[in-house]
């Protein structure tokens, strides 16, 4: 599924401090159940974000009006447990297009840059002094620059540069996925399949 | 000089791209009702086929309940989904094993049972633990939806080559000590990030002494660890294993796959990015008291303090708070409420002979509401032809049908809130097993124990 081209996102940040937050809490086993992906943003933290009566947990960020943006910063260990792209669905419907972590699991970073939202990895000390500007300020700004490979603290101008592999960079610039690269190889896959021994 | 690893993988790299992911060839298929869907919708909207239905398999798993199967699905949007992967199925030519099929059952359960699971293939399915699968000297992994639908449209997936990891374990494990204790005691050593981007062999006596089933469960719990997945040397217990089964080869092409399984072995000299040792004897029956699988300990310990960690301590003790549970507890003699056997961790024959030589004799706890999951069909069959059901239901036990079930609760076995669940299964994070649930990852045996006694139990006092 194609979506939007990233490049630059200027925003303020979400902050959710929690180590190993795993994709059951991200998007619980019992939204999983739809064919189509629609609706999932509601659904992002369910079982965080409000009570058993559906009302709202206060105390939730994502129900304080005073943390919005499209840059969701949490802990270390980000993503862990299942394979669910549906999480990384989650992030995106609800308007997220960046995680920022000091630590991604595999299976979720790699969900999420085939479904558009960039996984920026940061040292752990710069994953704190996001942390302590929005502690001052809840709209404190952070700049992720994709062609550069940097995110920038916009109040204070420090700043760390990040990996991410060169193919995909190129398709998130671009908006392409893995699947219009592989169909393009579609002989060379053909030619393999033949001599494979299982 | 190659890694296990290195064999397998580099014999399916169609296309290496400089500074990006190879292009691996995939073997094996497996697909279930909840991350395909919305793979299949992508096809239909390029109009583009299955590639290879030959080597792609649907089973319904995850999201079908495990009594009265043979009735239509209640919850309408389950069983829109178990149609969807009906239709999908058929619409592609690919053979799919649906509720009440005879060889249904939970996807990594059913792979090996009939031979789709094989040494040095590539397997891969929406499901993290598919890493299970590993256990035969496979490349395994868990892919997310879009990789379903690039493995349904070309067979292939694209992906950075993984570093290696060798974990070995050698030395006598004591009584009461399992192949699930193994694998919750190396996450506890390593934590729940420890392997994140390796790819684990497991080596050492330990594993080659292992039954398959019992190699199916450590390879299974290699995500928990956050490996991309673990494998195991196939041997002579894995050909035996493999041979005669519906989609194992026979004839030419056994003989042609047979040559290929012979070279499946870590060469003597080549090097692991990271090697780590444990001996079987410090190894204790395992239980889990926190939110995440590394949160485990030997059942005869206490609970750790916050001040004794490496950081995390928040995190440390929101998990506690979650729990109800507080440093310095020892978990022996804790209450409570709910067993649930099975899963494609211990879902298997082996486990249900384990959980039923605890409870021989002794009564089910009033206070316990047991699940008893087979994995599939199969297991079922041989629950009953063994002899074992008559035991387990002297002992105050029900079966149920296969499934997913409790291990993640998608269907209607969900443990309450705030109750206590000691699980077989491979996840104890916040609501894992129903909304506000509580578990406790831990053996068969120790399962058994805490069904017979209504709380934490070490089972060893319960064995001859
Ligand atoms: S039993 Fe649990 S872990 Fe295994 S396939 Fe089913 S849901 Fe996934």
């Amino acid at each position: 599924m194609a979506y939007d081209k990233f490049n630059i996102i200027k925003s303020s940040i979400v902050p959710l401090p929690i180590e190993n937050v795993d994709t059951d809490q991200i998007i619980p086993a019992r939204f999983l159940k739809a064919t189509e992906r629609k609706g999932f943003g509601d659904n992002l933290f369910r079982d965080w974000r409000y009570n058993t009566d559906n009302s709202p947990k206060e105390d939730f960020v994502l129900n304080q009006d005073k943390y919005t943006g499209k840059i969701l910063v949490g802990g270390k260990n980000f993503g862990s447990g299942s394979s669910r792209e549906h999480a990384a669905w989650a992030v995106y419907d609800y308007g997220f297009r960046c995680v920022v972590s000091s630590f991604f699991a595999d299976i979720f970073r790699n969900n999420c840059l085939n479904v558009g939202v960039l996984p920026v990895q940061v040292s752990a000390d710069f994953l704190e002094k996001i942390y302590a500007e929005t502690e001052k300020d809840p709209k404190a700004e952070v700049e992720v620059n994709l062609q550069e490979q940097s995110i920038t603290i916009v109040g204070t101008g420090e700043k760390e540069s990040f990996d991410i592999n060169v193919y995909k960079k190129e398709n998130m610039l671009n908006g392409f996925d893995d699947i219009d690269y592989l169909l393009n190889m579609k002989e060379e896959i053909t030619a393999f399949a033949e001599n494979t021994p299982l | 000089m190659k890694t296990l690893f290195d064999k397998v993988w580099d014999s399916h790299v169609v296309r290496k791209i400089e500074n990006g992911p190879d292009v691996l060839f995939i073997d094996r298929h497996m697909v279930h009702e909840v991350t395909s869907p919305v793979a299949f919708l992508g096809i239909k909207s390029r109009n583009i086929g299955v590639k290879h239905p030959e080597k792609t398999f649907a089973t319904a798993d995850h999201n079908t309940p495990t009594i009265n199967q043979h009735l239509p699905v209640e919850d309408p949007l389950s069983a829109k989904q178990l149609k969807a992967l009906e239709e999908n199925s058929n619409n592609y030519g690919i053979s799919y094993w649906g509720l009440g099929h005879e060889k249904n059952g939970i996807v990594h359960v059913v792979g090996p049972e009939y031979g789709i699971t094989q040494p040095g293939a590539t397997i891969v399915c929406g499901d993290s633990h598919t890493s299970t699968h590993g256990a035969f000297g496979a490349i395994a992994f868990g892919i997310g939806t879009s990789e379903v639908e690039m493995v349904l449209a070309t067979q292939c997936i694209m992906q950075p080559k993984a570093k290696s990891m060798r974990i070995n374990v050698n030395g006598n494990l004591s009584k009461g000590v399992t192949p699930k204790d193994v694998a919750l005691y190396v996450i506890s050593q390593l934590t729940t990030s420890g392997a994140t981007g390796y790819f684990i062999e497991y080596a050492g006596n330990v594993f080659t002494d292992m039954s398959m089933e019992g190699r199916m469960t450590v390879c299974n719990l290699s995500i928990e660890m956050g490996a991309r997945g673990g494998m195991i040397a196939p041997d002579e217990k894995t050909i035996a294993f493999v041979k005669g089964r519906e989609f194992t080869p026979t004839g030419a092409a056994w003989d042609k796959a047979k040559a290929y399984w012979d070279t499946l072995y870590t060469d003597e000299g080549a090097t692991f990015d990271k090697e780590l040792t444990f001996n079987g004897a410090d190894i204790e029956p395992m239980i889990t008291y926190g939110t995440n699988p590394g949160m485990g300990m030997g059942i005869g310990k206490d609970i750790p303090n916050a001040e004794n960690l490496e950081g995390g301590v928040a995190t440390y003790k929101k998990s506690l708070q979650y729990m109800a549970f507080n440093e310095g507890d020892t978990m022996i003699g804790k209450p409570i409420d709910f067993v649930f056997l099975g899963s494609c961790t211990n879902g298997r024959i082996e486990d249900f002979r384990a959980f039923t030589e605890i409870v021989k004799g002794r009564k089910k706890a009033s206070n316990v509401t047991a699940w008893l999951v087979p994995g599939s069909h199969q297991v079922e069959t041989a629950i009953k032809e063994e002899g074992l059901l008559d035991i387990l239901t002297e002992a105050g036990f029900e079966l149920r049908e296969p499934g997913c079930s409790a291990c993640l609760a998608m269907n209607d076995d969900k443990v309450p809130a705030g109750k206590y669940a000691v699980s077989t299964s491979n996840r104890n994070f916040e609501g894992r097993q129903g909304p506000g649930s509580r578990t406790l990852l831990a053996s068969p045996l120790v399962a058994a124990a805490a069904a017979v006694t209504g709380k934490v139990t070490d089972p060893r006092e319960l064995m001859n």
